[in-house]
């Protein structure tokens, strides 16, 4: 099981200039925060189960960035139907971390689906993207970079992590209106 | 807009064209269809079929963050799917356009499209999307237009309701 903080940060310290960041609501957006504020991340706090399709959208208008989206399996669990949305309607720069911790540690650390019977690898496979695995150590770190910057997406890697919850580290803004200007002014358009 | 050409869906993709709206998504409607056949011969234009129409909002203000503009085309009853994802466009100041094909009003014969035919214009307007609407098929250009141009121009929601009388109420056959 990973310790997901300091892994996101790890994933985040040598990013590369083409890398965009979506984060999903909640932890994983503080999550991408702990690694220190960038203006090329863009954080949900709200409107659970739109950051995959929100880094579909994204994906598509900016076809020579890559694009990471970290978010957790109770986000993803919310949006399943998005993930055949993807995976049919193909964009070769995004990939989608599921930061599984098997719950809802946010609200008491109810289990999800996940923590039962329900596979995110297999959900993405069976919806049609082919680049989709498991990881359960640290040591998959290069495979994970591997896949972030040189494969041909879209790719689903379910990062399974300890299920603890961890500090919250704020966002620049709260104001989802500053947030996206200021990852706006990182994009060409 | 001109006067209205022989399918007043050609009206709606002559406003997409002159906008550089170049996502559209969906999911389908009978009434959308001649439009989502127009855009999906366009090869500027992207057309993305989803499985519920609340992906529509966070795909168009992806596509938005990204440089482009887009629409979602829906049926009323795929409205009340997207209440809580509108929070999204709203907060973030993104401007989002939808084009919302009516059931549930005139000479409706499904009973069960009622309930969210009532309830669109007023569930569009608690999440503080500005709620245009076209009865006739003269108006549907120039009602777009405007729509779409409140949206990107003043960074709103903006959702267009094209109305069932308009677009003809379905009658089903048994058997």
């Amino acid at each position: 099981m990973i310790e997901r903080r300091p892994f996101v940060q790890k994933i985040l310290k040598n990013r590369q200039t083409n890398l965009r960041v979506v984060s999903g609501l909640g932890t994983s957006t503080w999550d991408v925060m702990s690694g220190g504020d960038d203006k090329a991340n863009f954080g949900f706090i709200g409107a659970m189960g739109q950051a995959i399709p929100f880094s579909l959208g994204l994906a598509m208008s900016q076809p020579d960035l890559r694009i990471l989206l970290f978010t957790g399996d109770g986000d993803a669990l919310m949006s399943l139907g998005s993930i055949a949305t993807v995976a049919n309607h193909p964009v070769t720069n995004l990939t989608i971390m599921v930061m599984d911790n098997e719950s809802y540690v946010e609200t008491g650390s109810q289990p999800t689906a996940t923590a039962g019977k329900t596979d995110l690898e297999i959900v993405a496979k069976g919806s049609g993207i082919a680049n989709s695995y498991t990881i359960n150590s640290e040591k998959d770190y290069d495979r994970i970079i591997k896949t972030i910057y040189e494969e041909e997406g879209p790719s689903l890697v379910v990062a399974k992590c300890k299920a603890k919850a961890t500090p919250l580290v704020f966002p620049y803004s709260f104001d989802g209106s500053v947030s996206i200007n200021r990852f706006m002014s990182t994009l060409k358009s | 807009m001109e006067v209205a050409i022989k399918d007043w869906r050609n009206d709606i993709y002559k406003v997409f064209k002159e906008l550089d709206i170049t996502m559209v998504s969906h999911v389908p409607d009978a009434g959308h269809t001649p439009l989502i056949n127009l855009c999906e011969k366009d090869n500027e234009i992207d057309v993305v079929t989803l499985t519920t129409e609340q992906d529509g909002v966070g795909l168009s203000c992806g596509a938005f963050a990204g440089g482009r503009k887009s629409a979602l085309l829906m049926q009323s009853s795929g409205v009340g799917n997207c209440i809580n994802a509108l929070a999204l466009p709203n907060i973030c100041r993104i401007p989002f356009l939808t084009l919302v094909s009516m059931r549930g009003e005139w000479g409706e014969f499904v009973p069960w499209q009622v309930p969210m035919g009532l309830g669109t214009p007023k569930v569009l307007e608690a999440m503080d999307v500005k709620v245009f609407r076209a009865d006739y098929k003269e108006e549907v250009g120039s009602t777009v237009d405007a729509a779409a141009r409140f949206a990107f121009n003043t960074n709103r929601s903006a959702a267009v309701l094209l109305s069932q009388k308009m677009i003809g109420a379905k009658q089903f056959k048994n058997g």
